[in-house]
């Protein structure tokens, strides 16, 4: 079984799981507290309750049309419930995954430093502020920030990825989420979040949906429906008058069934499924959003503001060329270079030493008592070694030359002029030296990530400009911005000329999104409209954006914007299409309504149904099985199309629109033919 | 019938004409630029805001733009009544007309102070000239320019960034009644006197006819009601039988004039609001929508129409079209027109709230006379009437984007402003409200008593009246199955209400939408945004009024125009 078979099945087989517990909370949700939530499903429940009564007193009083009368208000009933399966699902995805969560969350105990020593304490005790120690094989008790020593931390209950991170004191890396385990060596943690409160409980809350509110586009939405929805009342409501004028009086029964049919019950009863189906899409990237605002604020996103390293740049640069002074060989340069380098840990440092092997140049071993490595340091800007009493250096080109000059020599002019022409390129210059003799260049250069020139013109296909954010200068940056495609670039970038960057997009009235991690990228994560803070990050930017990336990959924005997209187009597409569904059941319905008084109607009858009752009952039958048919495409979401917004609504309309007309035409005529046949209606 | 086409051809041709140089004119005025006529009249607007205490430069929010607008209609309103009952005691009354009753004076002043202009009285023999002229043709200059005015302020709310001022409502109206209205009304109110429209004080002639029996003839100030009536889309005619009436519509080419009065506006503002926009596009793709449903309507009429009554046929009588006559239907309609220039005219009445007639609705065939009834029930936003249709296009519009603009994936925007809760919530107020009263008081007037035996016919045709009277009052249209007895305290009463709620519960929460989006960032358009240009955003804004429109009229309709339809072919007529 190929892996992708497996997965599938796997997915299909923790779907069943969920069927069950959700046909249950569909009673439970009948509650009318609950369905007056959403004002189109309550007019629904309130027809339901009034056809049974109808339905009871025809029992009693044995009426005519019982049967009839029944089978109507059992459907309208059961339109009620695959509505509620349909949200009783979507939230049942995210009940499995916190109760996953609740079990890593088990009582941990905490070793809590105080004046008189370690005591031990339950982790549900910790306040902020506090500081626990953590050892080797010790749960970490709550969030907060290492601030003493460094390890090896499984954080596969929150990330669900099995190897181990590094967390340290200082730095970027130093924050630690509760109910993660310590795997080697012991760190001192000063907890940051109050009882209750933690990553870990927040995230609960958010899988399970107990904080969802209704989005500011969902709300907008529900409104449109409500006022759809009365329209509706209005026009059954003053039906009735008109028919009796008419000398053809309706039953109460056909006048609710119409009104369900009308009202859109479709989207109406998917609607929040749809709205909690994209908030587990977000989790099941391993993303989770802080809200369902700014899930679709994604969606909206006119900026993203990417960091050059890491998302659009491979992490580290690699040395690309030797460019030697003249004089020298590229042979020598590159021995020197690689001599330079050996000590050099850093990914450039040993790209360079990989390039040096190209010129046959093999590793070699040196005898540390006769060579001194020259570490590098903020200060000196350069790195090398002392052997055999030649000092080679390698660094940035100012520090190489003055170096140059203390040991009484003078860069040749062709030195500047080389490493000016690499920055140009976009390329970073590393001058080598040996003693007082400059030997020449070494090109350090960006690696653009495969495949992200194109991402990014698909994000301006969808009309949406991206930025890179780099601390290089702006020749260097607009060389990789030219390479990678993107719009436009902010160079030499510190944490002011961000946020600056943010706000003046903002003015124009454009959403921004951006990733971070540092805390000095807190401000601008907090300032931006979606700002995915790093799971590795700080404390600070996890708590200043609105999604948090398990992965910490900064790609994942782009992605983090479709799945923004995706949801609101699931929305509109089930939305179309529930109105343009009423053209068909108007046509079902009216003639059915007044054939018998007014044979002649008999001509909109155009899908020829068998009967008046079975054309409303066709109706009402196809409009509470189109939601459970469409509760798939509601989990899943209909699929984005990167191709500018003018073809997406071309296609969509088409599909949802024009779709949304024809279908229940063919659906209404099969579920007729069908009850003709079984004679279930007269 | 090649013909026939032909004028309709001509008609749209013309108007499309008169669209941009209008529209861009009104832009200027209203923007307060130089035209051509501001040697002359600004003057003459500057004295008026000394004299009223008006500081022109300073701009209102949408509370006080509103209020000023209340209060001022209130006033006037009050006004109009207190002429109406008090006309037998002041002068220019040379056929002696009486005061009227309470309920009918009470409808006619909201109904020519909202525009719509309904008549529940016979203007020959109810009202005096000074009526006609101090309290009738008055204020269709007053009810037009208010409309304007407001349409003004929404197209400022659309297209201002973050701005809560929305214009200042005496200037609004005072331009667009000084720079628009009234030169247009003096020169073409004197070519309608060229074409023999009265304007006289004399009283009624008496003739004898050529078969001897003596005819009262009224005579009065008539142009110049003429003019304003068709150019703010009022409708309110001097004489009963309205624009058939060769005092008001001699020839030809007076019917041509005045149709093209009555849309010109109406058109022209598509074209300012592109102005306004910045983008002459959007104008057009409103105005393109709108060209679309009037088109559509007069398909289906001048078929139906031309197609005549199938009863007929079977009795032998011939409706086809020859060289000697149009053929079809022409029961209620003029013969110097026939069905061509009846069936427009009818569609352009419907279509932009005027509801001046030169054909008796009534003698419609069935979906003829439904169409015409439909038009109004979109909500008057084929064109509209001037100032509030365009609202109710754009309010379309805002709903159409929301509705599908969210299937590009962001959250729906009109003009880069963003929809949310807010405004939905204003649009379908703004949508909403019509079918209130078009519907509720049908319902109420088919049941009770006083409200059905106004209707003069049977069946489905009495059903269709009913709807007609409701809907064309709600719609601030004004025309009517005039087989509806409309005065009487009932149908005065709930009629006035009507008219009341279908102008106020629509402006009000339009005004409260411009300033909620006025207030709000633009986002500048990208290729990720929904285009409210082109073909599609046409087509679905056509698709958008038509079905929700068709949803909301057709179970009633059914009953209606719909069966009666059917019935006819049947061999049943009503």
């Amino acid at each position: 079984m190929s892996e992708q078979a497996h997965e599938h099945t796997r997915k299909a087989a923790s779907m069943r799981g969920l069927i069950w517990p959700a046909v249950g909370q569909s009673f439970v949700k009948l509650d009318p507290r609950e369905v007056a939530r959403n004002p189109v499903m309550f007019v629904v429940e309130v027809g339901s309750v009034i056809t049974t009564i109808y339905f009871v007193l025809g029992l009693i009083q044995s009426g005519s049309d019982t049967a009839f009368v029944g089978a109507v208000s059992g459907w309208l009933w059961f339109t009620v419930l695959f509505a509620n399966f349909a949200t009783a699902l979507a939230e049942g995805r995210g009940k499995a995954q916190a109760a996953t969560l609740r079990k890593t969350r088990t009582e941990t105990v905490a070793n809590l430093v105080t004046p008189q020593g370690i005591t031990h304490v339950a982790a549900g005790e910790l306040r902020r502020g506090d500081v626990v120690v953590v050892s080797a094989g010790e749960m970490i008790p709550g969030d907060g920030d290492v601030i003493e020593g460094i390890a090896s931390v499984d954080e596969s209950a929150i990330t669900g990825e099995s190897a181990p991170v590094i967390r340290e004191s200082g730095g970027d890396r130093s924050a630690v989420t509760g109910g993660t385990m310590v795997l080697s060596d012991q760190i001192k943690v000063e907890i940051t979040s109050e009882p209750g409160e933690t990553f870990l409980d927040r995230m609960i809350a958010l899988v399970e949906g107990a904080e969802r509110q209704k989005t500011p586009n969902e709300i907008a939405l529900t409104i449109l429906l409500a006022g759809l929805t009365l329209i509706f009342v209005i026009v059954i409501m003053t039906l009735e008058p008109f028919a009796i004028y008419s000398k053809a009086p309706v039953t109460v029964t056909v006048l609710i069934a119409l009104l369900v049919c009308l009202i859109p019950t479709t989207i109406g009863g998917l609607l929040s499924a749809i709205g909690i189906a994209g908030m587990d899409r977000l989790v099941r990237h391993n993303v989770l959003a802080m809200s369902g605002r700014a899930v679709e604020a994604a969606g909206d996103v006119d900026t993203l503001l990417l960091d050059k390293t890491g998302t659009i740049t491979l992490g580290n640069r690699q040395a690309a060329e030797f460019l030697p002074m003249p004089g020298v060989t590229e042979q020598e340069l590159a021995d020197a270079a690689q001599l330079a380098s050996l000590a050099d840990e850093t990914p450039e440092g040993r790209s360079i030493v990989v390039l040096a092997k190209e010129f046959g140049i093999r590793g070699r071993h040196i005898d540390p008592e006769k060579a001194t490595f020259i570490e590098f340091s903020a200060q000196t800007r350069m790195s090398g070694i002392d052997l055999d009493g030649q000092s080679i250096r390698k660094g940035a080109g100012e520090a190489v030359i003055s170096w140059i000059r203390q040991q009484g020599g003078e860069a040749p002019p062709q030195l500047e002029t080389t490493m000016d022409d690499i920055s140009r390129q976009g390329g970073t210059p590393l001058a080598v030296a040996r003693n007082d003799k400059a030997l020449g260049v070494i090109h350090l250069k960006d690696i653009v990530k495969g495949g992200i020139r194109e991402r990014f013109d698909q994000m301006r296909a969808m009309g949406i400009r991206t930025v890179m954010i780099t601390g290089d200068n702006p020749l260097t940056a607009a060389v990789i911005a030219k390479e990678a495609g993107v719009d436009d670039f902010l160079a030499e970038a510190t944490p002011e000329a961000k946020m600056d960057l943010i706000k003046r997009e903002q003015q124009q009235g454009k959403l921004v999104a951006m990733t971070g991690d540092g805390t000095n990228d807190a401000p601008a994560l907090a300032q931006a409209d979606v700002g995915v803070a790093m799971n590795t990050g700080t404390s600070a930017a996890k708590e200043a954006g609105n999604m948090v990336d398990l992965d910490s990959n900064p790609t994942k924005l782009i992605e983090i914007v479709e799945i923004g997209k995706q949801l609101l187009i699931t929305r509109g597409a089930l939305t179309t299409f529930s109105i343009a569904n009423d053209v068909a059941k108007y046509f079902a319905i009216i003639p059915a309504m007044f054939m018998v008084s007014f044979p002649q109607l008999a001509a909109l009858n155009v899908m020829r149904l068998h009967s008046p009752n079975s054309a409303v009952l066709s109706a009402v039958i196809f409009n509470a099985v189109i939601i459970v048919m469409l509760i798939p495409l509601a989990l899943r979401g209909v699929k984005f199309r990167p191709i500018g917004a003018a073809a997406l609504l071309r296609y969509n309309l088409l599909v949802y629109g024009l779709g949304g007309v024809i279908a229940p035409f063919i659906g209404i005529k099969i579920i007729d033919l069908i009850l003709a046949a079984l004679h279930l209606t007269t | 019938m090649a013909w026939g086409i032909l004028q309709i051809v001509v008609f749209i041709v013309l108007l499309a004409l008169i669209a941009k140089p209008l529209g861009a004119y009104m832009a200027h005025v209203y923007r307060g630029e130089r035209t051509f006529l501001h040697p002359v009249l600004r003057p003459v607007e500057r004295l008026t805001y000394r004299l009223c205490g008006v500081d022109e430069t300073r701009e209102m929010g949408v509370v006080a733009y509103a209020v000023s607008m209340l209060v001022f209609n209130f006033v006037v309103l009050l006004f109009i009544y207190a002429v109406l009952r008090l006309q037998g005691h002041l002068p220019l009354n040379p056929a002696h007309v009486p005061g009227m009753n309470p309920a009918d004076a009470f409808n006619t002043a909201v109904s020519f102070a909202t525009n719509t202009n309904w008549q529940v009285y016979v203007p020959e023999t109810a009202v005096s000239y000074l009526t006609q002229m101090l309290a009738l043709a008055r204020e269709n200059f007053v009810s037009a320019a208010l409309g304007m005015a407001v349409a003004v302020a929404f197209f400022r709310g659309l297209t201002r960034k973050s701005s809560r001022e929305l214009g200042n409502f005496w200037v609004d109206f005072t331009r667009s009644f000084l720079y628009i209205l009234l030169p247009i009304s003096v020169v073409f109110g004197l070519v309608l006197v060229s074409q023999g429209v009265v304007q006289n004080l004399n009283a009624p002639t008496k003739a004898v006819t050529v078969e001897g029996i003596t005819q009262t003839i009224a005579q009065g100030p008539f142009a110049s009601q003429e003019i304003i009536k068709e150019l703010g889309t009022n409708g309110g005619g001097s004489y009963n039988a309205n624009s058939a009436h060769p005092y008001e519509n001699p020839s030809p080419f007076t019917n041509l004039l005045e149709m093209l009065l009555i849309l010109a506006i109406p058109v022209s503002l598509t074209y300012t609001f592109g102005r306004f926009a910045g983008n002459q596009r959007q104008g057009w793709a409103l105005f393109a929508a709108a060209m679309v449903i009037l088109l559509m309507s007069v398909a289906v009429m001048y078929a139906s129409e031309q197609k005549g009554n199938p009863n007929f046929t079977k009795l032998g009588v011939t409706q086809a079209a020859t060289a000697t006559q149009s053929g079809g239907n022409m029961e209620g309609k003029e013969s110097r027109f026939g069905i061509s220039a009846s069936i427009l005219w009818a569609t352009v009445t419907t279509d932009t709230s005027c509801g001046a007639v030169n054909n008796a609705h009534d003698s419609l065939t069935p979906l003829a006379g439904g169409m015409a009834m439909l038009n109004i029930a979109l909500g008057e936003v084929v064109f509209g009437g001037v100032g509030v249709g365009i609202m109710g296009l754009l309010v379309n519009a805002i709903l159409a984007v929301f509705i599908a603009g969210l299937m590009v994936g962001r959250t729906p925007e009109f003009l880069g402003k963003k929809i949310e809760g807010r405004e939905m919530k204003l649009a379908v107020l703004a949508v909403l409200y019509f079918c209130v009263t078009a519907l509720g008081f049908a319902a109420l007037a088919s049941v009770l008593p006083a409200g059905s035996n106004a209707a003069l016919n049977a069946g489905p045709h009495g059903l269709s009246e009913i709807l007609y009277g409701t809907i064309s009052q709600t719609g601030n249209n004004g025309s009517a199955f005039a087989g509806l007895t409309a005065s009487g305290s009932f149908w005065a009463t709930i009629g006035g209400l009507a008219m009341m709620w279908g102008r106020f519960f629509f402006i009000i929460p339009c005004l409260a939408l411009a300033s909620s989006l006025g207030a709000k960032k633009t986002v500048p358009p990208s290729s990720g945004t929904f285009p409210t240009t082109g073909v599609i955003f046409v087509a679905l804004l056509v698709g958008v009024i038509l079905i929700v429109g068709a949803l909301t009229y057709f179970p009633s309709f059914a009953l209606g125009p719909i069966v009666e339809h059917y019935l006819m072919y049947a061999g049943k007529l009503f």
